[in-house]
């Protein structure tokens, strides 16, 4: 009974089992169909989406920094130049939480100092964008780069990276002149074109480098890069060149600029010469410069400090932001305005007992001169630097002409081109005074002004300007570092073009007279200033091969008390007299104009006016009057 | 008592099947079979040479493993069913302790124990349990009479519920659901009342909260991930989103062998091992997965056939249970990688890169072919 139930129960068993198994198989190929419909939405359904992420993934658009441009010098020398430069740079997503233990790793390989570190977190945390490298250490010797290359596998996220780096070959001697670029900031990064700036890790931070960054930038170019997923690039898969930079020619001529600098070594001092015919500056120098190539890939605090803190304030540009009392080299412009605005006559003469006051028994007004220089006309005046006479007129024409001439030959004002720095200065008017002091202006500030003492302040710049309106009778001319842009034409021949500059800033009208005969009136008496038997500057002119006009200055620093008489040897150096200048060159047909200024240096006709004797020298006769000292003094004469 | 049921009812089985009897079956094996399981494996190799980075080593290496899976087939395959159910209760009992002593005294990695360390090799208890579970519940069942009663389900459920609970606290909740899976398929296939199912189904559906709680943390990260794998696109959700990147880009024909930019760049994690359906999928496209899930048709087609031609009751539970596990294998691979399941650590059976799964699968086929080609033998 029991076998019959479980034989029957056998034969119920194995057809539940075939059934089930048929059952299994069919939820098998449902299963499988489930899959295959899945894999059908990814794959055919999804297709678009998931082929873009996977390019996505792969594909990365890459910028391409352009090589900035070079820069000449008028002769064609090279005074910034791009070197290669290889980094050691850390991708932060790759590395992820192992930073410490990385950077400890790469410091076991290469020497990498707490200071690197120090600065590379600090860079770290100024990041611009995600996936960007940051440097940790510059400038590695092949030694290291074998050293890296060879741990490379260990060390994933590092990377050694190529890249240019701006070198001043010249180091200080230009560096006033030119400015220098640094690395790029966000605030900057934030200002520029952000897709242009994409591969770009420098940018003009100071002078010519900051004012034709657009010029000297070039184009970003891209490329598309297969990376993998540790963003290492595995093959370039497009790519569009980047437009380098253009290279700039500028008026700048290396010698003179050298000769130049050398003179005023260990002074504070400023010369700025300019070419007539072109506003052209052929030099400018400020003393003390520094190395610009220093803060290229970021200064140490150390060096900073010591530049930051230096009582001869190296990073001052005294050429384009030192703001200076002119004193007497103003005089020429101011005795253009009595003459012109008709006040008095050239011939208008002033008795000079060695003091002015404006009423009787008033406040003295001194003559640099002690007793006085007796009876004086405007050219006398001029030849000795009377102050009497310019006192005299200067009250009589009042401040309004004064101002006028003045801000005619761009006193108060940025007439440069391209010198980003430059300070306007102050030229006083009786607007002036009331906007800022709120105080009326009084015929003793017309004194003061008609000897370039008082509120007047000018940089060398402005002077030297002032000098090359001066030397082409009126006709103004920009004073500009470009030359032009350096282009090679489908002939292979060196073009120079002066590029359009957008915004361009506006400089004054040419300064027409009413009496253009004036002109000569007044440079007559500027060449009697170095040949004229009694020139304050005759010492320049006895030998010289051309004929100058110039115009000596001393700028008082501290005022001197009434009846008190200014005395150097009592006196600490700092508070001595700013030596000045203004001079051109031939004075018929002028080819150099310069402004020398050499702070507490003494009288301008003793110090400052030999000083432009010599780079006129230099530069009209071309005799470089420090080889000669350099020979002298038997020190080496190659730097 | 049984074997006394077989000779009454089937007086003429002997006669029937001898003259059938050609060279293949003085092998035990099935030809058949052992060209899709060749074929398989082919196609394995051949991805896995564009998945590893284009290594050759791997491909020997893992060339060796098949070959050594394929002798341990053949000598499986040679023992009889009847030797297997003896020993099952003994194995059985010795892979529990060994379970305890994983836990005890196992060595392991990513903060699970699954290895049990001896000189000269390690191995994991666990794919023992694989093979083992599926007898041993079958060798209990094929003893009683069937449909199970109420009273040998529930022994059967604790002969599968004691490893499976043993590996879950490795923990390896992947592979305990694995087991559990091959455990319960042979009670399915005893032709177990629907009832029962239901009820089971519905208390499982109970405890599914009671599961979340028994979770370690990584776990139910996995399933979180699973349910929202952009909330953590660089972190936890990185393998989902690259692996279903790189089948949704391969498109219908795949971007060519050694060309899938996912994979052969490293953006695909573990693309030679449990991700490697991702790179077929990448580099060949539906096209070359259809191919694959046709050939798992096949020798899941074949399997299930062996099973239905095999009279023993043990025997025929085993095949039935090994074959349909190793597509739950296939299935929760593909599921877990194209983003249908949370990610389990379970390799696509003879392609990923791996011996052990590869030594197990050919020793449960192995099982499959002896109970298959010694179907009257037990007879005697």
């Amino acid at each position: 009974m029991s076998r019959f139930e479980q034989l029957k129960d056998h034969s119920q068993e194995n057809r539940t089992f075939v059934f089930r198994v048929v059952l299994a198989f069919c939820i098998v190929l449902l299963l499988i169909g489930v899959l295959l419909g899945r894999l059908y939405y990814l794959q055919v359904v999804q297709y678009d989406r998931y082929a873009a992420m996977s390019d996505n993934n792969r594909i990365q658009l890459q910028p391409v920094a352009p090589t900035r441009g070079l820069i000449y010098d008028t002769h064609g020398v090279l005074l910034a130049e791009n070197r290669p430069s290889y980094s050691v740079t850390i991708l932060k997503e790759e590395v992820g939480k192992q930073l410490d233990s990385t950077l400890s790793e790469l410091q076991k390989i290469i020497e990498i100092s707490g200071k690197d570190i120090e600065q590379f977190k600090k860079r770290l945390k100024l990041r611009r964008r995600p996936y960007e490298t940051v440097p940790v250490r510059f400038r590695l010797t092949e030694e290291e780069i074998a050293k890296l290359a060879v741990n490379y596998h260990r060390l994933p996220g590092v990377q050694v990276e190529a890249d240019l780096i701006r070198h001043y070959p010249y180091g200080e001697s230009l560096v006033h002149a030119m400015g220098y670029v640094g690395r790029i900031n966000i605030k900057e990064l934030q200002q520029a074109d952000p897709k242009e700036y994409a591969g770009t890790n420098y940018i003009g931070k100071l002078g010519i480098e900051k004012f034709y960054e657009p010029m000297l930038h070039g184009s970003v170019g891209m490329q598309k890069v297969e990376t993998n997923a540790r963003g290492r690039v595995m093959r370039v898969l497009e790519r569009t060149d980047p437009v380098p930079g253009q290279n700039l020619q500028l008026y700048i001529d290396l010698r003179l600029q050298q000769i130049t600098e050398k003179l005023l070594q260990g002074e504070k001092a400023s010369i700025v010469a300019i070419d007539p015919a072109t506003g052209g500056i052929l030099a400018l120098v400020s003393t003390p410069g520094y190395d610009p190539n220093l803060f290229v890939t970021g200064i140490s605090t150390a060096n900073y400090s010591a530049l930051r803190d230096s009582p001869d304030l190296p990073l001052f540009n005294r050429a384009v932001r030192g703001r200076y009392p002119p004193g007497s080299t103003i005089k020429p412009v101011n005795a253009l305005a009595a003459i012109d605005s008709e006040t008095v006559l050239p011939t208008h003469t002033v008795w000079d007992p060695g003091f002015y006051t404006l009423t009787r028994g008033g406040r003295r007004y001194h003559d640099w001169k002690r007793g006085g220089h007796g009876k004086v006309n405007m050219h006398l005046a001029l030849e000795q630097s009377c102050d009497v006479w310019f006192y005299d007129v200067g009250y009589r024409m009042g401040v309004d002409p004064m101002s006028d001439y003045l801000g005619r030959f761009g006193f108060g004002q940025v007439t440069s081109l391209d010198l980003p720095e430059a300070l306007a200065g102050i030229l006083p008017s009786r607007e002036w005074k009331r906007k800022t002091r709120n105080l009326p202006w009084y015929p003793g500030d017309s004194l003061n002004l008609s000897i370039g003492q008082g509120f007047f302040l000018t940089t060398p710049l402005q002077l030297a300007t002032a000098a090359t309106v001066l030397a082409n009778r009126g006709k103004w001319v920009q004073p500009k570092l470009l030359k032009g842009v350096r282009d090679v034409d489908e002939d292979g021949f060196l073009r120079l073009a002066m590029p359009d500059i957008p915004n361009a800033r506006p400089y004054p009208e040419d300064v027409k007279l009413k009496h253009p005969k004036y002109w000569e009136t007044i440079i007559e008496s500027m060449v009697a200033v170095v040949h004229g038997e009694r020139g304050t500057a005759r010492r320049i002119g006895k030998d010289a091969a051309y004929k100058i006009a110039g115009k000596s200055g001393t700028a008082q620093v501290i005022g001197i008390k009434q009846d008190e008489r200014y005395d150097a040897d009592k006196l600490d150096k700092r508070f001595h007299d700013h030596a000045l200048f203004l001079a051109f060159a031939p004075a018929d047909k002028p080819r150099i104009a310069l402004a020398v200024i050499v702070e507490n240096g003494g009288g301008g006709s003793s110090v400052a006016a030999p000083l432009a004797r010599q780079v006129m020298d230099a530069y009209l006769l071309g005799i470089d009057p420090t080889a000669d000292k350099v020979v002298a003094s038997g020190t080496d004469a190659h730097e | 008592m049984n074997n006394r049921d077989f000779e009454r009812s089937l007086p003429e089985a002997g006669h029937h099947l001898r003259r059938k009897k050609g060279w293949w079956s003085y092998t035990h094996l099935d030809a058949w079979m052992l060209f899709f399981l060749f074929l398989l494996s082919a196609f394995g190799l051949f991805v896995l040479y564009s998945a590893s980075g284009q290594d050759v080593d791997y491909v020997l290496r893992q060339a060796v493993r098949i070959g050594a899976g394929f002798v341990v087939l053949i000598i499986l395959a040679q023992f009889t069913p009847r030797l297997l159910a003896r020993w099952a209760p003994w194995v059985y009992a010795a892979g529990v302790v060994l379970l305890v002593a994983v836990i005890l005294f196992g060595v392991g990695a990513k903060g699970a124990q699954r290895w049990i360390a001896l000189p000269g090799f390690r191995f994991q208890p666990a794919e023992v349990m694989k093979l083992i579970l599926p007898l041993m519940v079958a060798c209990y069942l094929a003893g009683r009479s069937l449909p199970p009663s109420f009273k040998h389900c529930f022994i059967s459920l604790l002969l599968i519920g004691v490893p499976t609970v043993l590996i879950m606290k490795q923990p390896d909740l992947g592979t305990s659901l694995l087991i559990a899976a091959s455990g319960v398929f042979v009670l399915l296939f005893s032709g177990i009342r629907w009832h029962y199912i239901m009820g089971a189904l519905a208390v499982a559906g109970a405890a599914l909260p009671g599961l979340w709680m028994v979770m370690k943390d990584y776990q139910r990260q996995r399933v979180l991930t699973f349910l929202d794998p952009e909330s953590d696109p660089l972190g936890a959700g990185w393998n989902i989103i690259q692996s279903k990147t790189a089948i949704g880009s391969g498109g219908i024909w795949g971007k060519g062998w050694l060309s899938g930019t996912q994979s052969q760049l490293d953006f695909l994690p573990e693309s030679h091992t449990d991700f490697i359906i991702a790179v077929i999928a990448e580099e060949l496209g539906l096209i070359g997965i259809s191919i694959l899930l046709v050939m798992y048709i096949l020798i899941i087609g074949r399997g299930l056939w062996m099973a239905t031609r095999v009279s023993d009751c043990f025997g025929k539970l085993v095949a039935a249970s090994i074959v349909l596990t190793f597509f739950v294998y296939v299935f929760v691979n593909i599921g877990m990688v194209s983003g249908l399941l949370p990610v389990v650590g379970v390799p696509l059976p003879f392609v990923s890169y791996g011996g052990t799964s590869v030594v197990t699968l050919m020793a449960g086929f192995g099982i499959l072919m002896s109970v298959y080609s010694h179907k009257q033998m037990t007879l005697r």
